[in-house]
């Protein structure tokens, strides 16, 4: 990583806390990371480190207490909530552990949602829907709800629903703990292809051998980051 | 987002749970449904008692004896001189300009025998503009004569029940007929007018004012009915007559009634009725919009999760609490359009099922009943819809 590159990700001095009852919980301390465009980033660490406050933080779900956070070179600690929305719309794909799909909506409606959101017309939409639907292999099951999908499918449509809109920026929070081995696999093949096409992917996980998988490796304990370490035995190059 | 996706997104959330929904939208609209029956009642009674009244024209103005006033002896023990309306006063009355009639009025009851056989009927003493009063044409022979050409002649026009009941089929004009003690020959039968408040028009005698207040044992007229030309201003020959008659008389010893006040006065107190009853109706609506504030909080609560992640997918918070207004408000506008049905069809059934009882549902109504619905649905909705704009997404996305 040379130090001309791009900056994608800069947090500086981020602190966050919560007040739980009368004691005050200290989720993220003097977090400093620089994250360029295109990194494939494990960050890992105990329950309750602070991995998941990192990745709001990153996907502006929440704002920090204390620190400067720069995307794509702007300072979006200061951003409206109307703002930030439109942020999170263009540049930030989500996949969480629970896949968090609407249980009403069909494969192919819960893929669309976020091109609904931005305002697409449905002409639009429904040929993104039907492109996102081949290259995830979910021809099948794109009239199926959720309850009638397998968990790697549950799983794909959320992929497929996070990256619809090429979004520069792919938050992972544990995608596989859900996930049996082998389809826990599959899953992180398929984001580690999206970080190969150039997406920047940062996946937390508590699965030792799928973070050495990453190119650069994050460490937290107890809300800092104790260790951060490029890996060269990164599944790509 | 856009305004079809909102609504279609929202109408996708209703459908999801299609028992609990319809029963939320029943509650709206068994409320329209109340307040398009009872209004319709209200409006229809308005109308009906508006018609009755104004089928004698609007352009009425009529003067009573007496000023309404403190009743009894005077404190001074002086009896008091109030004049009684005379013939004289209707005469008078005839000559003011705008005024096409002004006729007499003095009734009473009595029986009538004629054709060997008897009857009570209705007996107003009149003279030869009457019919403009009571809007009644004369269907054979002839109308009482003018001033000047005998009016006080005893001559009877019948109204047609009374010459039915009497003389059947035969020709009446010319026969005699008495009435209480006095004599009259018949010169005339009315065209059937029908009734006005259950009072049958038909079963009446139509004799000069003079004979009545004879017959009746009076001194002065019951009342004095003026009519005036098409167009012309109540106040201003009101005015007039208040004139004619205060210098007549020295002072103002009657009451002058327009019949435009009358129905002004009416029509505001019918209004209000309706209002009533509509706002009556109104309490069940209430409890239906309580059902949908109910129904939404709850369905907030259970898409936490949703409301969280839509937020994460770049959802603004104005765009969550649309999708949820818009789900209280179709809830609603549909159980109106529901209710507007079932309260229209009711009053149908009502109308076939009772004829007398007159209902009438205005289309303003009907447009009013779906805008107010969906103004319960906007209002109903706008707590629980801020509550879910107001969810902090990661908390949102870690409920379960
Ligand atoms: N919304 C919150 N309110 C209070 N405490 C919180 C909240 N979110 C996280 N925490 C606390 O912050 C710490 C870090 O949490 P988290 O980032 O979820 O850890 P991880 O994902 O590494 O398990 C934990 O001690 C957790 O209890
Ligand atoms: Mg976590």
């Amino acid at each position: 990583m040379a130090d001309a590159s791009p900056s994608l990700i800069s947090l500086l001095g981020i602190e966050r806390t919560f007040l739980l009852g009368d004691s005050k919980v200290h989720a993220l301390r003097d977090v400093n990371l620089q994250i360029t465009p295109g990194e494939y980033i494990a960050v890992m660490g105990p329950s309750g480190s602070g991995k998941s406050t990192l990745l709001n933080m990153i996907g502006l779900l929440d704002r920090p207490d204390a620190g400067t956070y720069l995307l794509e070179n702007r300072d979006v600690t200061t951003l409206e909530p109307d703002e930030l929305a439109k942020v999170r719309s263009e540049r930030i794909g989500f996949i969480f552990q629970s896949f968090h799909l609407v249980p009403r909506l069909t494969a192919a409606a819960n893929i669309e949602l976020p091109l609904i959101l931005s305002g697409m017309p449905a002409g639009e939409r429904s040929k993104r829907v039907a492109q996102a639907l081949k290259e995830y292999g979910l021809n099948e099951r794109a009239n199926h709800r959720p309850n009638e999908l397998s968990g790697g499918q549950r799983q794909r449509v959320a992929i497929a629903r996070a990256t619809i809109l090429r979004p520069a920026v792919l938050l992972a929070d544990e995608p596989t703990g859900n996930l049996d081995r082998a389809t826990g696999e599959e899953v992180v093949r398929l984001l580690e292809a999206l970080n190969a096409q150039g997406m920047t992917l940062i996946v937390v996980t508590h699965d030792q051998a799928l973070g050495a998988r990453a190119k650069r490796q994050i460490r937290m304990e107890d809300g800092a980051v104790v260790s951060d370490v490029m890996n060269s035995t990164g599944t790509h190059p | 987002m856009l305004l079809k996706d909102s609504a279609r997104f929202a109408f996708h959330a209703i459908n999801a749970h299609r028992m609990r929904s319809f029963l939320t939208l029943l509650g709206i609209a068994v409320g329209i449904a109340a307040v398009i029956l009872l209004t319709s009642i209200g409006e229809g009674v308005h109308q009906f008692v508006l018609s009755e009244f104004t089928q004698f024209g609007t352009n009425v103005i009529g003067i009573a004896p007496g000023k309404v006033k403190t009743g009894g002896q005077p404190p001074s023990g002086i009896p008091t001189t109030a004049r009684l309306l005379t013939m004289e006063d209707a005469q008078s009355l005839k000559q003011l300009p705008q005024v096409t009639a002004a006729s007499p009025m003095v009734w009473g009851n009595s029986e009538v025998e004629g054709n060997g056989r008897l009857r009570r009927s209705t007996i107003y003493g009149v003279d030869a503009d009457f019919t403009h009063v009571f809007s009644a044409k004369v269907q054979i022979g002839s109308s009482l004569p003018r001033e000047g050409e005998g009016s006080s002649r005893a001559f009877v026009v019948l109204g047609s029940k009374l010459r039915n009941e009497l003389f059947g089929n035969k020709n009446p004009l010319g026969a005699r007929v008495r009435i209480g003690g006095l004599h009259f020959r018949v010169i005339g039968v009315m065209a059937p007018k029908g009734q006005f408040l259950g009072i049958d028009l038909d079963d009446t005698a139509y004799i000069p004012a003079q004979r009545a207040m004879e017959l009746y044992n009076r001194e002065g007229l019951t009342k004095i009915h003026v009519i005036y030309a098409e167009g012309a201003s109540s106040t201003t020959v009101a005015e007039a007559v208040r004139k004619r008659l205060t210098l007549r008389h020295g002072h103002e010893d009657f009451t002058i009634t327009t019949q435009e006040d009358m129905l002004n006065t009416l029509s505001n107190i019918l209004d209000v009725l309706t209002m009533a009853v509509g706002a009556l109706g109104g309490i069940s609506l209430l409890v239906g919009g309580v059902g949908i504030v109910t129904i939404m909080t709850i369905s907030v609560a259970e898409r936490t999760n949703e409301v969280g992640l839509l937020m994460a997918l770049g959802a603004r918070r104005s765009t969550v609490l649309g999708l949820f207004l818009s789900e209280s408000v179709i809830l609603a506008a549909v159980g109106g359009a529901f209710g507007l049905l079932l309260g229209a069809g009711l009053a149908q059934t009502l109308r076939f099922a009772l004829p007398k009882l007159p209902v009438h549902t205005p289309w303003s109504f009907a447009v009013g009943a779906i805008l107010m619905s969906a103004v319960i649905g906007l209002l109903a909705g706008v707590m629980p819809a801020r509550s879910a704009a107001r969810l902090d997404p990661i908390e949102a996305l870690r409920a379960e």
